[in-house]
């Protein structure tokens, strides 16, 4: 049996706020093989995005494990997690987030520069990377300069540019129009369908939700498997 | 694209702020390379002095002179190897904004006690020889066009001659100057007989002697002998090192250090305050970019070191404008014959460059610390709003 890409074990996230403690889960466990594309929806409050920090080791756990590939993530260091994310995790927000004094190649080549790869090596990177979500024509431009759609584009770009295992998306298409979200989308789709890239994507969009391979409903602190699309 | 990219965009992402701050710090550190400029050359004398070279002075005051026969008696001090004299003369050429500091001295003994300076026109012999001659520092021949031959009239106003007068002529017969820039050449000297003969008053006084010891390990047993020979006697000494009496003399105008000091002190802290503000909010305005870095992978010594940087960069690029434009001023300043024959060897120097580079990476580390300090400990999630 081929080892899950995330196990979640007994997951359990609290906060404290004055003399209230607020749970946000209790003892939440699930797995997500490779290859996997879950949707992840609920309502506000519900703790999507802080599942979503948790699988990126951006945030840790109250109590419980967080397991990915085999090795405990919760317990790692602030440094040895930084290492662990530039390896194997590429985010997408849901403000593109890019960097507005780079232009779009120098935005993609940001995470390539934690690498030993040389300079015309991290070049042909980003222009693969920038190729492969349809913006190469655009790399020189800055995010200023880009739609909503392109900077999300560049975004993507930069998540998948060094080759993570995961893309871990917080409302990737919460900003965009109908069109644009669903280029998007059919984007992350073909990452995972022909590159096999596992996405965990948080999102309020039930229509963004229809391009994953399956739903997961997180409400109260509990998971709810909605319905499994192929 | 590398790192320094990445802080060099970073730096000039606000380019008017990035200017005014760039301004700021060029400011301060002209202030500090001109006021350092100036404090160097006006110390050239404390830098340049000889370690065995000590002089002599009368105890109340170095304006008071002394019998002229403590000349003679300072030579027969053990651990003397030379003692010359020589008395302020002040003087004017033509008028008394023309003002030209001349010496009259015993020539031989004078240049024995001075080794380093040579004469670049005319000879020693000239100058020893003919009783009317000046002898010109090339700086202060430069600024009048002096040129061995001429005959040039000084008048003094502290000195009289017998007829009523106050202006003695002279032959210009050799121009002197030294290899070390920083050595003084922007005076004149003349024949001590010369101007004694002549007095109308004070006759028989020297106002300084000048002593080379054998060698400098000596300088205290020689002061110390000097000045107990003349104890209780109506013209007390002071015996002191050439330094310390150069140093004495600059401190006449003021304590130029203190005022240094407190000036640049000045400017220093609120361009630190400035620039260490504007650090700060800079970097909180980039906390969502920050938390951006950290969460591609980017580990927090190397956001600490990128922040750091900025700040570097800054005070390095303002700093080295400020002490590049304070460099061309002075030398400009210098080309003026009046500059260059009051203040001899003014410009910036390597000392005061690398004081200000000092301070530089100082200004850049202060200021700086805390920015990245707060963005190395920055929390991703915290710093996206969505705990």
């Amino acid at each position: 049996m081929t080892e899950p890409l995330y196990q979640l074990t007994d997951l359990s996230k609290r906060y404290t706020r004055g003399k209230e403690s607020i749970t946000i889960f209790e003892k939440l466990t699930m797995t997500i093989p490779a290859g996997d594309f879950i949707a992840i929806m609920g309502p506000s409050g519900s703790g999507k995005t802080t599942l979503l920090n948790l699988l990126g080791g951006i945030d840790a756990p109250s109590s419980g494990e967080v397991v990915f590939e085999g090795k405990r993530i919760d317990n790692m260091s602030q440094g040895a997690l930084a290492k662990w994310r530039a390896a194997n995790v590429g985010f997408i927000f849901q403000f593109y987030n890019l960097m507005p004094t780079l232009t779009a190649a120098q935005n993609v080549e940001l995470p390539l520069l934690l690498t030993k790869l040389g300079g015309k090596e991290r070049k042909q990177r980003v222009r693969t990377a920038l190729d492969i979500v349809g913006i190469a024509d655009r790399a020189g431009h800055r995010p200023t300069q880009l739609s909503g759609g392109q900077q999300q584009r560049v975004a993507i770009a930069r998540a998948i540019v060094a080759d993570p295992e995961v893309l871990l998306c917080d409302e990737p298409t919460g900003d965009l129009d109908r069109a644009t979200a669903d280029e998007v989308l059919a984007t992350l789709q073909l990452l995972n369908k022909e590159l096999g890239k596992a996405i965990v994507m948080v999102t309020h969009d039930p229509s963004a939700a229809k391009y994953a391979q399956r739903e997961l409903h997180l409400d109260k602190g509990r998971f709810v498997e909605k319905e499994l699309v192929t | 694209m590398n790192g320094a990219t990445l802080v060099r965009k970073n730096l000039f992402r606000k380019k008017l702020r990035a200017i005014l701050l760039l301004f700021s710090i060029l400011i301060a550190f002209l202030i500090f390379a001109v006021l350092g400029a100036f404090n160097k050359t006006l110390n050239a004398g404390v830098e340049t002095a000889a370690a065995d070279r000590l002089v002599t002075v009368n105890k109340i005051n170095f304006t008071v002179s002394m019998p002229y026969a403590y000349w003679g008696r300072v030579a027969s001090v053990e651990g003397v190897k030379n003692v010359s004299q020589a008395n302020w003369f002040g003087g004017y050429y033509q008028e008394p904004r023309n003002f030209v500091q001349t010496f009259a001295v015993d020539p031989e003994t004078y240049m024995r006690a001075y080794p380093e300076l040579e004469f670049t026109q005319g000879s020693a012999e000239a100058f020893f020889n003919n009783r009317q001659c000046l002898a010109v520092g090339a700086d202060l021949a430069l600024q009048y066009e002096w040129n061995v031959g001429e005959r040039v009239p000084l008048n003094s106003n502290i000195w009289q001659q017998q007829d009523g007068t106050s202006d003695w002529d002279f032959d210009i017969c050799a121009i002197f100057d030294a290899e070390d820039d920083n050595v003084p050449a922007n005076y004149a000297l003349f024949h001590y007989e010369y101007f004694n003969e002549s007095l109308a008053f004070n006759r028989d006084q020297v106002g300084w002697l000048i002593i080379n010891t054998e060698d400098p390990s000596m300088n205290d047993a020689v002061s110390q002998r000097i000045d107990a020979m003349f104890a209780n006697s109506p013209a007390e000494t002071e015996t002191t090192t050439e330094a310390a009496f150069s140093k004495a003399f600059i401190e006449q105008l003021g304590n130029i250090g203190l005022i240094i000091t407190l000036v640049t002190g000045a400017a220093f802290a609120t361009i630190l305050m400035i620039v260490g503000t504007t650090m700060v909010m800079a970097i909180n305005e980039r906390t969502r970019e920050i938390a951006v870095m950290k969460t591609i992978g980017f580990p927090a010594p190397r956001i600490f070191r990128m922040v750091l940087s900025e700040s570097l960069l800054l005070s390095l690029i303002g700093g080295l404008l400020g002490i590049g434009l304070a460099a061309s001023l002075i030398w400009l300043m210098s080309q003026s014959p009046a500059v260059s024959g009051s203040l001899p060897g003014l410009s910036v120097g390597w000392r005061v460059t690398f004081i200000g580079i000092g301070f530089m990476i100082a200004l850049g580390l202060i200021t700086g610390l805390i920015p990245a300090w707060n963005a190395m400990r920055a929390n991703i999630a915290e710093a996206f709003g969505k705990v």
